[in-house]
């Protein structure tokens, strides 16, 4: 089927603002908007510029917005996405060229949550520390996280201000906070109390729309915002 | 003039193998240390293994590292290096046990020890029948050792230049002393200066046209040794896994079979029952595989097409949502059906590569027969042959080769780099790169680069792929002459220095068509069948004549020299393999 693709451009060398591009090209309905982009780029314009690796939903290279929604490029079909497609860089971050947006700040809020594990305890020697299955659920959702930006970029909260750490730093840290194996948990709580941190969060669930992985961000968030108020009035 | 950096050691790459080494080299907190990658390390390709790492912990059931490196052993037909097994099979057990003190979220048995589950090829007590051996955490294993060695980089304070592609190694007389590198953010070209570098670049399945591999592996590390007159190991020998998605190649991990899925052909029998009796669906991938495209081949494909099914639906909905969610996520959105209820399309997809950057036990590249070491030198991960995996990996042992074989580079980098001095920097050491840069953007010529890495992928699918024999492997050696010529008049469109991806994967493609030669160049050179490797002109093993190893290395004039390296055998005498 034909498809019409109208992608923002922005190239820092020549362009003093954005601009919207058409593109229009073959593709079949079980197609990968990447596949577009691909087809694009190899066929069309060769200085379409947009991140990519995996093309099956698990690296995170290539979240923009997709007819206004935050999405993975190469987790939305063109059945799903329609004839006309609209691609533009996430908000919230600043745009290096076309779809490729700055991450740095993005993995800088990552960073500051302190997203490993905390335990000084020497581990048992010749075996695993010990975790039950239920033990281990409680914090599932959140390992499943691919550090995309879809959620962060889709945060009205952030868009306002980009101090604050936002949801994807959240539920990294949220990751740990609920790992029976951790000890940082009143570290990592002690900086999500602060101005930017999960207080920031209004509920609006744009971020959790918006996870290719399906993790329930606000959800996170919230039980991230509970232990902080019941570890602050224990 | 290029920015000169100062490092002790540099590692190339951000997946499993490249972090591993970059913790164990910080840990020497008088040494420098920086990653490069071309991505944000994670995005790296490790992050989609699903199924597990093996090692034989016995969790649910006796298991030993000798059963495991007996399978290692015969997964790889008889040519992987013995030594190197038992080492990889040994330390399997520290690595993963080390993974979880790391905070690695494995799945859990009922007694909250790391879960196990069976996988292709690895057997209990020497062949007797499937063993608990894959440690998983769902099927997203892969994702979750990215993810922890990653958060641990950042507890250990690793420098990491992201978005760096490395271009060139810079080699001092007969010593490494470092790397150039392109900042893909501004276009510029950096020199990194070091005593020891280590290549943890990662796979080259986009040389065929249907793979499960990221697109961004294009065997940059390989296609730079190549360049620089190392020689590669054994690459007639590229896997194909059983279960790709129809037509796009996404992975299905063989957990699927593990959990007790089977394949079945267009009349609903479990076809695998008559190629393999005893392991059956779980045999190892080359023998699934082949097996696949038999059944396809006497028109058994579902509906006379080119695939068969993946029968998952035998687990039930709990087992197949709480042990395989991703699976059922990949079938939802891209097939839109439910692996709980509904068969998968499935056809072997190019999934990894057994050859690569010839090493010894401790990553260090050795560049001739006798194992002559280059100082300074190392590779580790896919795009290394160490060689653990032979003629054809066993599932589970590429995760379990990284972190074994990362660490160990990582350990013994950190003796090199106290021990040797910094070789002078040759002048202009990024010339080369910078002259070869300019050549494709000043290029006039009107060849496309996606036609032409097109047709690459379409002849290496149809002529070297799972079937081979010597008129098709001619042919191919011919079209890929003839794409490499064409590639020499190829056009870069962007002109831009920002984030110019035109270019670099235009200079990718010429690293992927001189592997892709290279392949084929050794798949026609050896007339015998050894695991991936499968002539049909030659159907038999020769051990007479074929056990060893090969060695490729490039000539000025892009023809090929083969020299050969002997197989390493301690414990396992060579014999027929049957599943």
């Amino acid at each position: 089927m034909k498809t019409l693709f109208r992608i923002q451009r922005y190239n820092p060398e020549t362009d003093r603002a954005p601009y919207y591009q058409e593109y229009e090209v073959e593709l079949e309905e079980t197609d990968r908007v990447l596949d577009g982009l691909n087809a694009i780029k190899g066929h069309q314009d060769g200085s379409l510029t947009y991140r990519r690796s995996c093309a099956h939903g698990v690296c995170g290279s290539d979240a923009m917005r997709i007819n206004g929604v935050n999405a993975l490029a190469c987790k939305v079909l063109i059945r799903d996405a329609g004839s006309k497609i609209t691609l533009e860089p996430l908000l919230g971050f600043p745009v290096i060229k076309d779809l490729v947006v700055d991450m740095e700040p993005f993995f800088a809020q990552y960073r500051s949550v302190l997203p490993f594990l905390i335990n000084d305890e020497p581990p048992p020697t010749g075996r695993e520390r010990l975790q039950s299955i239920e033990e281990r659920e409680r914090y599932d959702d959140t390992t499943k996280c691919i550090l995309c930006a879809a959620c962060t970029g889709a945060c009205p909260s952030f868009w306002a201000n980009e101090q604050f750490v936002g949801p994807a730093a959240i539920v990294n840290a949220h990751r740990f906070i609920f790992d029976s194996r951790d000890r940082g948990a009143a570290e990592r709580l002690a900086i999500l109390n602060q101005r930017n941190g999960a207080w920031r969060c209004r509920k609006i669930f744009n971020c959790t729309q918006a996870c290719p992985r399906e993790i329930r961000i606000t959800q996170a968030i919230t039980e991230v915002q509970r232990e902080i108020l019941f570890r602050n009035s224990t | 003039m290029n920015r000169i950096h100062h490092y002790d050691a540099l590692v190339v790459g951000g997946g499993g193998a490249g972090l591993m080494a970059a913790l164990y080299l910080a840990r020497n907190r008088d040494l420098r240390t920086a990653v490069l990658s071309k991505l944000y390390p994670t995005r790296s390709h490790t992050g989609a293994a699903q199924g597990g790492i093996g090692a034989a912990l016995g969790n649910l059931e006796e298991d030993h590292p000798e059963w495991h490196a007996f399978d290692t052993v015969k997964g790889s037909d008889y040519l992987g290096d013995q030594d190197a097994i038992e080492i990889m099979c040994r330390d399997a057990v520290e690595v993963v046990l080390e993974l979880e003190h790391m905070g690695l979220p494995f799945s859990r048995t009922e007694d909250g020890r790391i879960a196990q589950r069976r996988f292709g090829g690895h057997s209990r007590n020497f062949g007797e029948g499937p063993v608990r051996r894959s440690c998983y955490a769902a099927d997203r294993t892969g994702h979750m050792i990215l993810q922890t060695l990653y958060q641990q980089c950042i507890k250990a304070g690793v420098t990491f230049f992201d978005e760096f592609q490395v271009m060139d190694l810079v080699i001092s007389e007969g010593r490494t002393a470092g790397v150039v590198a392109y900042e893909i953010r501004t276009g510029d070209l950096h020199v990194f200066r070091s005593k020891a570098v280590l290549l943890a670049t990662g796979g080259f399945g986009r040389m065929f046209a249907v793979t499960s591999n990221a697109l961004a592996f294009t065997g940059d590390g390989p296609a730079m040794a190549f360049r620089n007159g190392i020689p590669l190991e054994d690459m007639e020998f590229f896997q194909f896994h059983p279960t790709g998605i129809h037509k796009l190649g996404i992975l299905i991990t063989e957990g699927v079979r593990g959990e007790g899925g089977v394949l079945r052909n267009n009349e609903g029998e479990r076809f695998m029952e008559r190629y393999a009796p005893t392991m059956k669906d779980l045999a190892s991938r080359d023998v699934v595989s082949r097996a696949i495209y038999q059944e396809i081949r006497a028109g058994r494909g579902i509906g006379g097409k080119r695939y068969v099914h993946l029968d998952a639906t035998r687990l039930g909905p709990e087992v197949v949502y709480t042990k395989l969610p991703d699976i059922a996520d990949f079938c939802r959105t891209y097939l839109g059906i439910d692996p709980a209820y509904d068969p998968i399309p499935v056809h072997p997809t190019a999934h990894y590569a057994m050859g690569g950057i010839p090493t010894d036990v401790d990553g260090r590249v050795v560049i001739d027969p006798s194992n002559t070491v280059l100082p300074g030198l190392y590779a580790a991960g896919e795009c290394a042959c160490v060689s653990v995996h032979g003629a054809n990996r066993l599932g589970t042992n590429s995760l379990l080769d990284l972190v074994v074989f990362g660490r160990r580079a990582g350990i013994d980098m950190a003796r090199y780099c106290r021990e040797a001095d910094l070789p002078p920097l040759p002048s202009d050491p990024a010339g080369p790169t910078r002259e070869r840069l300019d050549q494709l953007r000043g290029s006039r010529g009107d060849e496309v680069p996606a036609v032409i890495r097109a047709e690459m992928q379409d002849v290496m699918m149809d002529y070297v792929g799972v079937f081979r024999e010597q008129a098709g492997l001619e042919h191919a050696l011919e079209r890929l002459r003839e794409l490499r010529e064409r590639y020499r008049h190829v056009r870069v469109q962007d002109q831009s220095r920002a984030f110019n991806t035109d270019l670099l994967e235009t200079w990718e493609l010429g690293g992927l068509l001189d592997l892709a030669f290279v392949t084929a160049t050794c798949a026609l050179n050896r007339t015998e069948s050894r695991g991936a490797h499968y002539r049909e002109d030659y159907p038999a093993r020769d051990d007479v004549n074929w056990l060893k190893h090969t060695l490729a290395y490039g000539r000025e004039d892009g023809s090929i020299e083969i020299r050969y390296k002997p197989v390493v055998i301690t414990r396992f005498q060579p014999k027929e393999r049957v599943y």
